[in-house]
């Protein structure tokens, strides 16, 4: 059993299920102390109902969740020293500022003049000290956030859990907040347990990233590790963008697979445990890792015909066309200091990667 | 496209409007008027005077009136008290336990007396009362009045608390206040205008009650409807429609308060 105090959350074979359907099936994951962890996935892949177990709102129909070590599972939310921010805020309209961020000391027994006066230097942490009197409904949206927040924090909880805070913020408010998120999960130490769709903000923020699907978990692993090594096709496409390719492998030597796509072009990748010659599988291949020339540079180049050129501000997208094959999206930074040319649609160039562009994948 | 949809371009709008309205109000308005006629008879008008008020007060019959006044007071009172503890409770058990198997029936069986025809109400309360042999009286009356007040008090319950998520109290909760806690520092506070709305209507559902008040009551207890009514079973005075424009006042007090209460509630947003 885990007693580790580095882990604050273990999830072990945690299974959900309403009636016959299965909404979580049998997840086992560990949150580490004073780490920012992000349950990432489409809508309905389970990540909130996993959130709300920890939380207590929803019961494990087998499974046990441990906070650092303590059993938890069957305690309601009122005993478990974790706090949530929700997705709607839920701040208690009748409240003022000050009473709803004091609320949760107040339910621990602390006096009103100890939990207004903690309230208070929560408020300050989150800048919202001059709305202290406010009541909910007298606060933009991005303020009520901010509230919410520190409504969650002022109980010092063991972990910290939210349920897509951001999402019904706009894009620039948004993307304030995930700094400002990951600057107080690294000045409180607290554990945070951070759920979203949105894969670009999972990268941002995360220590570590669990990306699910359809009640499993897919991936587990560092920003980085999840978007350049995905382990399935699944991943692979719902991180970033992709271009995913059917391969056959052909032959696997010395740690390489040599592959071939539809037309015959040949490719050469890092060879991937469970893969063997005679495979039919995809390849991803992410656009920013690939660039175009007007020759080919390397052997394993492959030629086609520019269909569409986009021009995107920070980067400009070019879709390519193979001979008898696939198309290819391939992304330069729209900057003067690289060799990357510009290419009009019509121009015959060659396709080639960087090492390690490209990436075998299970289904 | 919208406007020639609009409801009040259609033929006779107006004409039947106004016709609804006058079949509504003028009744009321002729009794209202009447009550302040210096006339002793109910038809002739022969000049302003508050003397049937203070007929009411101080007149033959204001001592009858005053105890069934009283009589009426106190049943409203209590009845809506506890009919609206009654409701608000019912409310939390089938908007706030998830979805049991009962549910629906729970619903049907709660709103279910506002469909039946009151005097079978009447008869079956007072063939209850014979049947466990209670003998007639204030109580009767009580009993009966709670009961039937508890659909009228549910309603506004019922729909003040639909709109109030759960997210609520899952916060309150997960903020380490106990189910109790959330109740009473959090839902109870946020369903008080419908609490307030149901009691009011209770309030008023009791207090003009006739046909159930009639079968239940014992010899000799009267309410404010029934004394009213055994007045004008001698004959129609002026000072009954000074009795009546004084209920019809508290009534519109009521009414008018609930929807302030309301109101207010919604200019916060909520």
């Amino acid at each position: 059993m885990p007693q580790d105090r580095d882990i604050a959350i273990d999830v072990r074979d945690a299974v959900k299920r309403y009636g016959t359907f299965t909404a979580l099936k049998r997840i086992s994951l560990s949150i580490r102390d004073n780490e920012f962890f992000t349950l990432l996935g489409p809508s309905g892949c389970g990540k909130t109902t996993l959130l709300r177990m920890i939380a207590g709102f929803e019961e494990v129909t087998e499974g046990t969740i441990y906070l650092y070590g303590q059993e938890i599972d069957r305690l309601p939310p009122h005993k478990r020293p974790v706090n949530t921010v929700f997705q709607n805020y839920a701040l208690f309209p009748h409240m003022d500022v000050l009473e709803n961020v004091g609320f949760g000391l107040e339910m621990l027994g602390k006096s009103r003049a100890e939990a207004r006066a903690r309230a208070g230097d929560v408020l300050e942490m989150v800048q919202l000290s001059q709305f202290a009197s406010r009541m909910p409904y007298q606060l933009s949206g991005g303020q009520q956030q901010r509230v919410a927040l520190a409504r969650a924090l002022a109980p010092r909880p063991r972990v910290l859990l939210l349920d897509e805070p951001l999402s019904a913020l706009d894009l620039k408010l948004r993307k304030a907040m995930q700094v400002e998120l990951k600057h107080l999960q690294r000045e409180t130490g607290i554990t945070f347990i951070f759920v979203t769709h949105d894969q670009e903000e999972a990268l941002t923020m995360s220590d570590r990233i669990a990306v699910m699907s359809e009640g499993e978990l897919q991936q587990l692993g560092e920003a980085r590790e999840i978007y350049e090594r995905p382990r399935n096709v699944f991943v692979a496409d719902f991180i970033g963008d992709t271009n995913l390719m059917e391969v056959t492998v052909d032959r696997i030597a010395g740690g390489r697979a040599q592959c071939h796509l539809g037309g015959g072009h040949k490719l050469t990748c890092d060879a991937v445990e469970g893969i063997g010659a005679g495979a039919r599988v995809h390849m991803s291949l992410r656009p920013e890792r690939l660039f175009l020339s007007a020759r080919p540079v390397e052997e394993e180049s492959l030629s086609g015909t520019v269909r569409e050129m986009i021009y995107i501000g920070t980067d400009i997208t070019t879709v390519v066309d193979l001979a008898d094959g696939p198309q290819f999206t391939v992304r330069s930074s729209n900057s003067t200091r690289g060799n990357a040319r510009v290419f009009e649609p019509g121009a015959k160039v060659a396709v080639n990667m960087e090492p390690g562009a490209a990436r075998l994948l299970v289904d | 496209m919208a406007k020639s949809h609009d409801v009040r371009r259609y033929p006779g709008f107006m004409a039947i409007t106004i016709l609804c309205l006058v079949i509504l109000y003028a009744p009321l308005l002729v009794v209202a008027v009447y009550s302040f006629n210096a006339s002793p008879s109910i038809t002739i008008w022969e000049g302003v005077s508050l003397r049937w008020y203070v007929d009411v007060f101080t007149g033959p019959e204001s001592a009858k009136f005053r105890e069934a006044a009283w009589n009426s007071f106190i049943i409203a009172i209590t009845a809506a008290t506890t009919a609206t503890a009654i409701a608000t409770l019912a409310a939390t058990a089938v908007l706030r336990s998830g979805r049991f198997r009962l549910r629906t029936f729970s619903l049907g069986l709660i709103s279910l007396p506002l469909m039946v025809p009151e005097i079978v109400t009447a008869v079956a309360t007072l063939i209850f009362f014979n049947a466990i042999a209670i003998e007639r009286g204030l109580l009767t009356i009580l009993l009966a009045h709670i009961a039937f007040c508890i659909p009228f008090a549910y309603m506004p319950i019922s729909a003040r608390m639909q709109g109030i998520e759960a997210s609520y109290e899952q916060a309150a909760m997960d903020l380490y206040a106990t189910k109790r806690q959330a109740f009473t520092r959090i839902l109870m506070p946020l369903m008080m205008p419908g609490i307030v709305s149901g009691f009011l209507l209770a309030f008023i559902i009791s207090l003009d009650d006739f046909i159930i008040t009639n079968f239940v009551k014992g010899a000799g207890v009267e309410t404010l409807p029934t004394a009213i009514f055994g007045a004008v079973k001698q004959g129609i005075k002026p000072n009954i429609m000074a009795i009546s424009t004084l209920l019809l006042l508290v009534s519109i007090v009521l009414v008018a308060l609930s929807w302030l209460i309301g109101r207010r509630d919604q200019a916060r947003g909520r």
